[in-house]
């Protein structure tokens, strides 16, 4: 066999005066960097993702991973990655694939968005003193309310509420499938959705029986391979998502190969043992927004018309009339997925190239449903590179009502961004199904991790909320006068309905 | 939807007094007690409402209309000619004062709109639609006319000057009314333009009102998702239009609307009995959006009766009292006790209840 003309990535190396051999790298590697060479580690660097696994692992600070220093001639045309990919295609005649989301360069509006805070005019309210609301409900809220008094005089609904997902933080997790994740992943992201009182969401891989019990805290989503999907598994959570694109892989499919669709994974997906799971690109009873319209009520009905449906889109240029069809065709939610989200698989070239960043897809869904009247029809869940407390802020007074996370949530559980979850390898054992990797992720101890991460955001987002001088999360929300851009084009700025800084 | 507005901003002090009895009392004890009050305001904008001022044509709306310009008035009232019956038009009666050395042309109306509807324009709105219609365009639409008030056997005199000096120029001693609201501005940010000051008004409603809302934003982008233009870029004006979606639009009272601007915590609503819980909760998820976040105090009066609120954690000042039929309120006791030294009852309404009066027998 010929040796790989690509260039690898890193250098792993071990420094042999610190290192006890005590094989504990060969152990933690998911990747099979290490290997024991009879008095010595050996390393095979090509496989190093600079997942970081053996570094923190190692009892003696002996491991360094560099970035490979033997890189191709700089050339601001023609980067390392084209070069590399092309390599690697012309040995494979393949599609490259990546995990996580896109790591371009693109400008991340995030950035060029800067929040307000009160002087004198108005008082800023310290959240430390005075009560700090967070409290977010998602679903279709009518136009109006009516009510009747009640012999006490008090108010007394008259109005039926459609149903909604009560969240204490305008935080969701994003759905991540078993499959795509390990078990214990999924268990992990339960556990926090229950103790912080919001909800995960089960991906298209089904409800494996050891999420069951967090039921009250799960949404079940329904994706064109309809894994898991039964009447009892569509009225098991508290909300049923449809979807249909994801915003890495906006327009693609997936494809879990058989050899990773193991007895449980199998079950979960009520798939045969081995099969390849297949969730071709489109919906195949969706071709037009009629049909969607149609699943959705399906679901309803499933349902009785007690949990909010949501449809998850890929945020793409027409992201906006595509938005108000979904709301149109009867969704509580429209969860839009950005094109910097994370994913456990996708071509390179799709995830890279593909689709519009989150901040203007927000911007532009609010504006249309609200220049189209129907905004409090549907609730906006934003997602696709959420990567602090600041960005959630952000996305809110653009218009959103809540924030999904997917990539923040792995990374309390050791991921590193290192973007190889599709090699089914993660030495953190979060995106592998292999048990000796899964087994390292304790739910119980990665669950507190992940509920400390999202207490922190939440006290920030108080702190930005009292500096703000409000203390509901709903006087955030769409409040785009409390942002100012720097360094943005007046016509971005027209689109974010932001004004520049000084003004 | 614009975004590129720049907003006012402005720190103040207010009086209400409504008799319920409906007893009719002259402009200068409004005067008298705002006066106390001076130094919370700079002498850029200053005014009065008054409910119960035009009996003789209570049927009729007053358009209290300012005009930059001449031109501005031949415009304004071609259109109300083509939409309206106009039983009355005249200069509004002003006083010279010295300090006051440029004002605008204001000149009032009693009209109705014009009952043979196909003539006239939006022809399916009620008169009360219509007319909130012709307030927008008037505003939105007639470069240099300002509508002050629109509503019926009420009025509003506001402009740029001290109360006193306002009060003066409007001879607002000359009038009778049984409700009065009145107030003086601190703006940090607005060149005085007379329509700027308070009391902001649509139909028979009117506001004045100390503080920012911080929601401003929000509240905005609410309102005009209703076809609301906020052309004055006022937190006044935004009270007043949500008043307006919910009280006449929405058919909510004055009280749950209250309920909406200045909501209980979540933590005091989920102590409530069961169907309270329910109906409060609905109410905050449905009208999150009218939330009025930020300081502030406000007087809403209308032709029944008189409002006075504070925000749900009452950053800005609001006292009340009473005297036999009547009910104070105003941002300082001191300004209370200027026009009325014995109080039978004097208190500090508690961070977002509202004080709701209503006259006796409300016609
Ligand atoms: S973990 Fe560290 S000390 Fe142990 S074998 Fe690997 S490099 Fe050596
Ligand atoms: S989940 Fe694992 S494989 Fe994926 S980016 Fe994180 S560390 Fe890497």
């Amino acid at each position: 066999m010929f040796k790989s003309l690509a260039v690898p990535e890193f250098l792993a190396k071990i420094d042999p005066v610190k290192c006890i051999r005590c094989k504990r790298c060969i152990q933690n590697c998911g990747w099979s960097v290490y290997s024991w060479g009879g008095d010595k580690v050996l390393i095979d660097t090509f496989k190093c993702v600079k997942c970081l696994r053996c570094y923190h692992y190692c009892p003696e600070e002996a491991i360094t991973i560099e970035d490979n220093p033997v890189i191709y001639r700089n050339n601001a045309n023609w980067g390392y990655n084209h070069i590399r990919n092309i390599k690697r295609q012309a040995e494979t005649g393949g599609i490259p694939l990546t995990g996580m989301g896109s790591d371009l360069p693109y400008p991340i509006l995030f950035d060029h968005l800067l929040i307000d805070a009160c002087q004198v005019t108005n008082p800023s309210i310290d959240p430390l003193r005075e009560p700090m609301e967070l409290r977010t409900y998602l679903g279709k809220k009518p136009a109006r309310l009516e009510f009747d008094k009640g012999p006490d005089g008090k108010l007394r609904l008259k109005t039926k509420m459609p149903p909604q997902i009560k969240l204490e933080m305008p935080f969701i997790f994003a759905p991540m499938s078993y499959g795509s994740i390990s078990l214990n992943a999924q268990k992990t992201i339960a556990m926090a959705a229950k103790e912080l009182g919001i909800v995960m969401n089960t991906g298209e891989g089904g409800l494996h029986e050891e999420i069951y019990p967090y039921r009250s805290n799960v949404i079940v989503q329904v994706a064109s391979g309809r894994f898991g999907v039964n009447p009892d598994y569509l009225n098991a959570g508290v909300a049923v998502e449809i979807k249909i694109g994801q915003g890495a892989k906006p327009g693609i499919g997936g494809h879990l190969p058989g050899e990773k669709i193991p007895l449980d994974i199998a079950k979960t997906r009520m798939i045969p043992v081995g099969t390849d799971a297949l969730s071709p690109a489109p919906q195949h009873d969706i071709y037009s927004i009629e049909d969607l319209r149609q699943l959705i009520y399906a679901l309803k009905e499933a349902t009785n018309y007690t949990k909010p449906v949501s449809v998850k889109i890929a945020a793409v240029h027409n992201v906006a009339a595509i938005a108000s069809g979904i709301v149109r065709a009867g969704a509580d939610i429209v969860y839009i997925d950005g094109f910097r989200g994370g994913t456990g698989a996708a071509p390179v070239i799709i995830r890279d190239h593909l689709g519009i960043p989150i901040e203007h897809a927000i911007a532009a869904v609010d504006d249309r449903l609200r220049q189209e009247g129907i905004r409090n029809e549907a609730s906006i869940i934003a997602a696709g590179g959420i990567r602090s407390s600041a960005d959630a802020a952000k996305a809110i007074a653009l218009g959103a009502d809540a924030v999904a996370l997917g990539t923040s949530a792995l990374i309390t559980m050791g991921c590193t961004v290192c973007g190889k979850c599709y090699t089914g390898n993660c030495s953190w054992g979060i995106t592998t199904q292999r048990p000796e990797l899964t087994v390292r992720l304790d739910p119980e101890v990665y669950a507190e991790r992940l509920i400390n991460l999202i207490h922190a955001w939440s006290h920030e987002l108080k702190e930005i909320l009292g500096a703000l001088g409000v203390n509901a999360i709903e006087s955030l929300r769409g409040s785009r006068e409390r942002l100012r851009g720097v360094g943005l084009d007046s016509q971005t700025l027209d689109i974010l309905g932001v004004k520049p800084a000084g003004r | 939807m614009n975004h590129n507005f720049q907003k006012d901003i402005s720190g103040c002090g207010l009086v209400g007094i409504i008799n319920r009895d409906g007893k009719r009392i002259s402009g200068s004890f409004a005067c008298n007690s705002l006066c106390l009050m001076n130094d919370r305001g700079n002498g850029l904008g200053a005014g009065y409402a008054a409910y119960g001022i035009y009996p003789e044509y209570k049927d009729l709306y007053a358009f209290h209309i300012m005009y930059d310009e001449l031109g501005a008035k031949t415009d304004t009232e071609e259109y109300l000619k083509k939409n309206y019956h106009i039983e009355k038009k005249e200069p509004m009666p002003t006083a010279s004062v010295p300090t006051i050395k440029i004002h605008p042309i204001i000149w009032r109306y009693f009209i109705k709109p014009l009952p043979e509807k196909a003539e006239r324009e939006l022809a399916n709105l009620g008169d009360d639609d219509f007319v909130v219609h012709t307030v927008m365009k008037i505003n939105s639409e007639i470069d240099g006319a300002y509508v002050f008030s629109s509503g019926k056997n009420m009025g509003a005199f506001k402009g740029v000057g001290m109360p006193i000096e306002i009060a003066r120029f409007f001879r607002l001693e000359e009038y009778e009314g049984y409700i009065w609201t009145a107030h003086t501005r601190f703006p940090t940010n607005t060149p005085g333009w007379w329509g700027g000051a308070h009391p902001f008004t649509l139909l028979d409603w009117s506001i004045v009102h100390n503080g920012e809302i911080s929601s401003y934003g929000i509240n905005k982008r609410y309102l005009e998702m209703y076809g609301y233009k906020l052309t004055l870029l006022t937190d006044t004006e935004v009270v007043a239009y949500l008043f307006d979606l919910m009280v006449r639009k929405h058919g909510l009272d004055t009280a749950t609307a209250c309920t909406v601007l200045a909501a209980p915590f979540w933590k005091r609503i989920d102590d409530m009995p069961e169907d309270e819980k329910e109906a409060m909760t609905a109410l905050r998820m449905v009208y999150g959006s009218a939330l009025m976040n930020g300081p502030f105090s406000i007087l809403f009066g209308h032709s029944k009766g008189l409002v006075g609120f504070n925000d749900r954690i009452k950053l800005r000042p609001l006292m009340a009292a009473t005297k036999g039929k009547t009910v104070y309120m105003a941002s300082e006791e001191s300004a209370i006790r200027e026009i009325c030294p014995s109080p039978e009852k004097v208190w500090a309404p508690r961070a977002g209840e509202p004080v709701i009066v209503e006259l006796e027998d409300s016609r």
